[in-house]
């Protein structure tokens, strides 16, 4: 868009600087092979759909889409417990990020119809906006439903910290936090031993923000283990572009690394505040049950013991019973890349952002809806050239 | 039984006063309110008639009635750039004005929550008129009622407005084709983040004004550069932003758009508080802006004509209209790739991480 000033992003959507790139990658792919890498993260998926990167990549090049999307991975009862709690305790406001409130549960309700038939339920943008509507409310519970990646823990730790230290005991959180090595594991993991429908990988896309978090370290089992190169990459259209490049001359020259693009945020420790603060408010859960990707082990987060009094679950002695997905729902096979959301057939039939059925529909982040929002006049294209119907 | 002598009546306390249900009954408070407050802000020789109706003059031949309703129930009531009083006068008048109107009458529609400030009341009935008179379109008629407290968010306000359509202007949604050029008149997104900074208390560094404004002088500006059947569509990109008025467009007309994302203006403070909340400006409501469809011969001179006029500075040629049965509308992104502009699904909604 034209813009004055923001000229510190712009940079990194240069056209120019892009045309550079989309000729460095088409000169660096070889044409006898195939390319397959995977953005591990929603943000990633986002910004190729946003911009429209696919066109300036070649055709031999494709990108699969990963499995971080905070909402996407969160299994349907985990969203039924929010809705339940809601729904049973009228002096409960149950807070959480926008996105969270769209996504369908059980029995045809969201977090939001659930709102509409009476249920406290508010959009919140931040963990800190829940504490200080919990210090508003002193009479409400406030009930903070917390999800996301190494991303958005580290707020999490801070409020339930901040509860503690003021001596706020109206407000608690339902902890639904992940962690992103167990899930790239679980993935190419799949991928090794030919289970079912895992695609061929040959690199990974890694995650910008969640990165600056746990930094670049943490995926050295990836190349160690997988034998798969990772380039870790920022959000922005040209990083992503460069990471694309960085991933191709590793597969050309045989290498397998951990590479990092975006080194004006990413180091290889993290950031150290940020970890201690969430080793000493949270502990893993032996297992948690991804949508997708089924339960695996150590993958998630719940609140240590010292802090019981702020975790909603033992709070209200809340229930996480499993809920198969719609069995149509191809959600599942999408996020672990073994599907495209056109492969889906509730995809732009039934299934649309505006009555999403899969969680992926929901979030923009999400493969179905970035690519329904942004690609799917593509689906066209396709078919026009394979013959088949659209 | 005398009426009681006007002097011996005090007058509604307008500073510290507050509505109450009396103002809605029918009695003597009601009678008072409209004369201390709507009849003294809007005055006018209709409504001083005290009538329950506005007679009005006939048009002039070859002219045709044109009406426009819109409910304003905007939170928070004021916000930089306006008020929901200057809005709800502006909204109706820029629906008339993107049929190719000259906006001529208002109604207004009031429901009051009792408790509500009579000094929020007055300023807001205060901004309706000074934004009526401005944009010369006298208010006639109106109605308040009053609910009871917690059945109402301080005031709702129904505009209704009435306009005269000259010979030889048709704009309409359907009326696109492929080949013609999409203009748009100044930089999008302004009024719905100015309204999401002031909901939600976000502080950005320079502040966000609503651009909340009359578009017929504009649209008059228009039809007097070019023969009246080179416009194809106006339109005003209100709720949904851009993207949802090109969507309609393209679905009423059942063809597609090429869009060139570069092309399309974004105030720098706008775009940043987007990057900021994970929000696309081209979802994000307007109320100051037109959407204009046109014969590509007559591209030039409109969009000169639109750059000339106070409220088209920043006018820019966005894209064109082309053959899709589909309607999808398409966007070349700033790096030459390609995507959808699509609809805006629910409420735009900031991004988790």
């Amino acid at each position: 868009m034209s813009t004055t000033g923001m000229r510190y992003v712009d940079e990194f959507r240069n056209p120019q600087l892009a045309a550079g790139l989309a000729r460095a990658i088409a000169h660096a792919a070889r044409p006898g092979r195939n390319y397959a890498f995977m953005e591990f993260c929603g943000g990633h998926t986002h910004a190729i759909s946003r911009y429209g990167i696919t066109d300036l990549l070649p055709a031999n090049v494709h990108m699969i889409h990963g499995p971080g999307c905070p909402v996407c991975v969160l299994p349907i009862g985990r969203i039924d417990m929010a809705i339940g709690l809601a729904q049973a305790r009228p002096d409960v406001i149950l807070c959480s990020y926008g996105d969270c409130l769209r996504v369908p549960a059980s029995a045809g309700l969201s977090l939001h119809k659930a709102r509409a038939r009476g249920a406290d339920v508010r959009m919140v943008y931040s963990a800190a906006d829940a504490l200080s509507l919990a210090q508003r409310e002193p009479r409400r519970e406030v009930v903070f439903f917390a999800i996301g990646f190494e991303t958005t823990t580290p707020p999490t730790a801070v409020v339930i910290e901040q509860a503690r230290a003021l001596g706020v005991d109206n407000f608690s959180v339902i902890c639904n936090h992940v962690l992103t090595p167990p899930a790239i594991d679980a993935l190419l993991g799949a991928a090794a031993t030919g289970r079912d429908d895992a695609p061929h990988l040959d690199g990974i896309l890694g995650p910008a923000h969640v990165s600056t978090v746990i930094g670049s370290a943490p995926y050295d089992f990836v190349a160690e283990h997988h034998h798969t190169p990772v380039v870790i990459a920022g959000f922005e259209p040209l990083d992503v572009m460069q990471a694309i490049l960085m991933l191709i001359r590793q597969v050309n020259e045989g290498r397998v690394a951990v590479e990092n693009e975006f080194t004006r945020a990413v180091s290889l420790t993290g950031n150290r505040k940020a970890q201690a603060l969430v080793e000493g408010v949270f502990e893993r859960r032996e297992a948690f049950a991804w949508r997708g990707l089924g339960s695996l082990p150590h993958s998630a987060l719940r609140i240590r013991p010292a802090f019981a009094r702020w975790d909603a679950e033992l709070k209200f002695a809340l229930e996480d019973r499993p809920v198969p997905d719609h069995k149509a729902c191809e959600c599942a096979a999408i996020l672990r890349g073994a599907k495209r959301p056109s492969d889906c057939a509730l995809f732009a039939t039934v299934c649309t952002p505006q009555t999403p059925l899969g969680a992926c529909m929901v979030s923009a982040e999400g493969a179905c809806a970035a690519h329904f929002s942004y690609g799917r006049f593509r689906d066209r294209e396709r078919a026009a050239t394979t013959g088949t119907q659209p | 039984m005398s009426t009681p002598d006007p002097a011996y009546r005090r007058p509604i306390d307008l500073k510290h006063g507050r509505v109450d249900l009396a103002f809605g009954a029918g009695g003597q408070a009601m009678a008072q309110l409209i004369a201390e407050l709507f009849a003294r802000a809007f005055a006018n020789d209709y409504l001083a008639r005290g009538d329950d109706a506005a007679v009005l003059p006939a048009l002039t031949a070859g002219e045709r009635l044109v009406l426009a309703t819109d409910a304003h129930v905007v939170s928070p009531l004021f916000f930089p750039g306006g008020d929901i009083g200057s809005l709800s006068v502006h909204g109706t008048i820029n629906d008339l004005a993107v049929m190719g109107a000259r906006p001529l009458y208002l109604a207004a529609s009031f429901i009051l929550e009792e408790g509500f400030a009579l000094a929020e009341l007055a300023r807001i009935v205060d901004s309706m008129a000074t934004a009526a008179r401005a944009a010369g379109v006298a208010v006639v008629t109106g109605d308040t009622k009053v609910v009871e407290r917690g059945k109402g968010d301080g005031i709702f306000i129904t505009t209704t407005g009435v306009g005269a359509l000259p010979a030889g202007r048709d704009p309409g949604g359907a009326r696109a084709q492929p080949g013609d050029a999409i203009l748009v008149s100044g930089t999008l997104g302004d009024h719905g983040m100015a309204i999401m900074a002031q909901r939600e208390a976000l502080a950005f560094e320079s502040e966000i004004r609503s651009d909340s404004a009359a578009l017929h002088d504009l649209v008059e500006t228009l039809y007097a550069a070019t023969d009246a059947s080179a416009i194809h569509v106006l339109r005003d990109p209100t709720r949904g932003g851009l993207a949802s008025t090109l969507n309609e467009i393209a679905a009423q007309s059942g063809v597609g758009m090429l869009v060139d994302e570069a092309s399309i203006p974004v105030s720098s403070a706008v775009q940043s508080a987007c990057e900021l909340l994970g929000l696309d400006p081209l979802n994000l409501a307007n109320e100051g802006k037109l959407v204009l469809i046109c014969a590509p011969h007559a591209t030039a001179s409109l969009l000169a004509a639109m750059r000339a006029h106070p409220l088209g500075g920043e006018a820019a040629c966005i894209g064109e209209v082309c053959i899709d049965p589909q309607g999808f509308v398409q966007l070349r992104t700033c790096l030459g790739g390609r995507r959808m502009l699509d609809w805006l699904a629910g409420e735009p909604l900031p991004r988790i991480c």
